[in-house]
């Protein structure tokens, strides 16, 4: 059988079939769409299933933990009667120290239901560690495939210790160097091993993180008395923001405005072997935040369970150099070493407190482990060892993806910049009209559901892009 | 330095050379090849650097591929004393610790 990339992707069809057990094509509309709930609750469990799945691993029931040090400062530096209340999530409580152990407890789950031997996922990020950590707790074998160095054969300190995460579960780390081929390698070893796809983007795995949603809902009823009013998701591949918003609406928590946030990496190609190491966010940056919002299906199974634009309500970019700050003042200030990538929703969180009233609250829905290659100072130290200026500076004006960190000069610098969700709603059409996706009139009611428009104004929308 | 059957050890090998890659690589990463590093337990009798040699991983594939290194350590660490950083920390502290009085401006 021919390895070449044109080969091994025009077998992509069957080896996704064999290796996830879900007929994708049952699912599928004429025209454009597909049955996207109908996806979703005939392959996932139901939410008591998804709680007994995870209770027998040890992941989810984290703590909601009000930073009450930092909602001082926030109001210290706001105008009368604003500052909101923030409250953290600490998912870094998980098994493998990430709310990903929600979705691979699920995914892995299901793999040994179907059985399978193993399990394989292609990700750089903490999933991996996670996976790993669920497989070896239900007996499987598991490969992770890593994008993880340059053509220099140097690393990315934090994929570095993903890396040896993995390897102490007993997973199997295959790490590949920069470029889009990393789901070539994946289809690869998927046809040769016959293990489970436990991709991110399956129903199974975005069920696994609609109990965090549920549980944040249940949660602040019991602390803060009400649900809350805003909780924001750090968005990359759109899972996330997916599950939790689901998990909310499942919990009746409808009113939550949920709002995704992204590291802005503006300006860096994410498949650039010159770029890959001058950035210092190896996950929920605009890299990959904007791209699977307005092309969902580019994921490595035939349809995406995790379409962002359905449920964000708001979408915030911060600065690399604003969440090393917070990161620091999460330490600081409330005792909690975390991050840093789970603390890009805190620092949008920050600079929408201040405008909030007092009485208002925001949940922050994840925290992340730390640790050797993680923590600001050794992504800090890669970034000047690549030629990044680390400066105090104000974030707006000095902070130059892959050139310039500015840390803040003060907590008052932390602003989020928004991008307007029609911009990313008329990118979504133009992806399609890019891979000849036309859309027409029977599409309407499914583009609406996605956009979250009338049909009207997703008519009015194709027929503005299509001129 | 020569490594023995059952140490570990990290291979590498290059799954498509420069001209072989995807069609959607950007320019500087369509120049370079696509390479790929494992580590797993070496199934030749003897082998130094450089060697094309075997080895099984933690799932249990045999792979080959060029030997790297020999039983390789995690390089990554905390990295060096960031000032910008500490300093940031420290006027964060001092805020805190001024409490109500507030001594500490930020």
């Amino acid at each position: 059988m021919s390895m070449s990339y044109e080969s091994v992707m025009s077998r992509k069809t069957e080896i996704m079939r064999a290796s996830i057990g879900i007929e994708y094509d049952k699912y599928e509309l004429e025209g454009i769409g597909f049955d996207y709930e109908g996806l979703m609750s005939d392959t996932v469990y139901h939410m008591e299933e998804i709680t007994a799945i995870q209770r027998e691993t040890g992941v989810g029931n984290t703590p909601l933990v009000e930073l009450k040090n930092i909602t001082r400062l926030v109001r210290e530096i706001s105008e009368p009667g604003k500052g909101a209340r923030i409250f953290l999530k600490d998912e870094a409580a998980n098994p493998s120290g990430s709310f990903k152990d929600r979705r691979a407890s699920i995914s892995v789950a299901r793999a040994k239901e179907l059985g399978y031997r193993g399990v394989i996922a292609a990700t750089s990020g903490n999933y991996g560690a996670a996976v790993a950590s669920q497989a070896m707790k239900r007996g499987l074998k598991c490969i992770v495939i890593q994008e993880c160095y340059d053509s220099t054969g140097t690393g990315q300190p934090e994929i570095l210790e993903k890396a040896r995460a993995c390897e102490a579960y007993g997973a199997e780390v295959a790490q590949l160097t920069v470029g889009p081929e990393l789901f070539y390698y994946f289809l690869i070893l998927l046809e040769e091993t016959g293990y489970f796809n436990a991709s991110l983007y399956t129903p199974f795995a975005i069920a696994g993180i609609e109990s965090l949603g549920f549980e944040i809902a249940q949660q602040s009823r019991r602390v803060i008395g009400k649900d809350p009013d805003f909780v924001l998701a750090t968005h990359a591949g759109g899972g996330n923001l997916t599950g939790t918003a689901r998990g909310l609406i499942k919990a009746g928590a409808d009113k939550t405005g949920v709002i995704g946030v992204s590291v802005d990496l503006s300006g860096l190609h994410m498949a650039s072997d010159r770029d890959f190491n001058r950035k210092s966010f190896t996950t929920g940056h605009t890299g990959f935040g904007i791209p699977f919002a307005v092309f969902p299906d580019r994921s490595d199974v035939p349809r995406n369970a995790a379409r962002p634009l359905r449920y964000m309500d708001r979408y915030l970019l911060v600065k690399q150099g604003e969440v090393f700050y917070v990161t620091e003042m999460l330490a600081r200030l409330e005792g909690l070493q975390r991050g840093p990538a789970g603390n890009t929703s805190l620092t949008a969180a920050i600079a929408l407190a201040k405008e909030l009233p007092k009485d208002s609250t925001i949940v922050v829905q994840e925290t992340e482990y730390t640790g050797a290659g993680k923590a600001p100072s050794a992504q800090l130290t890669f970034a000047r060892k690549n030629g990044v200026k680390v400066i105090r500076g104000d974030p707006l004006t000095d902070d130059v993806p892959g050139k310039v960190i500015a840390i803040p000069e003060n907590p008052s610098q932390i602003m989020y910049t928004e991008l307007g969700l029609d911009r990313l709603r008329e990118s979504y059409i133009r992806e399609l009209i890019k891979r000849q996706i036309l859309p027409s009139e029977r599409d309407l009611d499914y583009l609406a559901q996605e956009l979250r428009l009338t049909t009207d104004e997703t008519a009015r929308l194709i027929k503005e892009v299509s001129r | 330095m020569t490594a023995r059957r059952g140490q570990w050890v990290q291979i590498h090998s290059i799954l498509l050379k420069a001209g072989e890659r995807a069609p959607s690589a950007p320019s500087d990463t369509a120049n370079v090849p696509l390479e790929l590093r494992v580590r797993g337990f070496l199934q030749d009798e003897v082998a130094s650097i450089g060697q094309v040699v075997r080895i099984r991983t933690a799932a249990g594939r045999t792979l080959e591929g060029t030997l790297e290194i020999i039983e390789p350590r995690h390089v990554h660490d905390f990295g060096d004393y960031i000032p910008e950083l500490s300093q940031a920390g420290d006027e964060l502290t001092a805020w805190l610790a001024g409490g109500d009085e507030n001594e500490y401006e930020l």
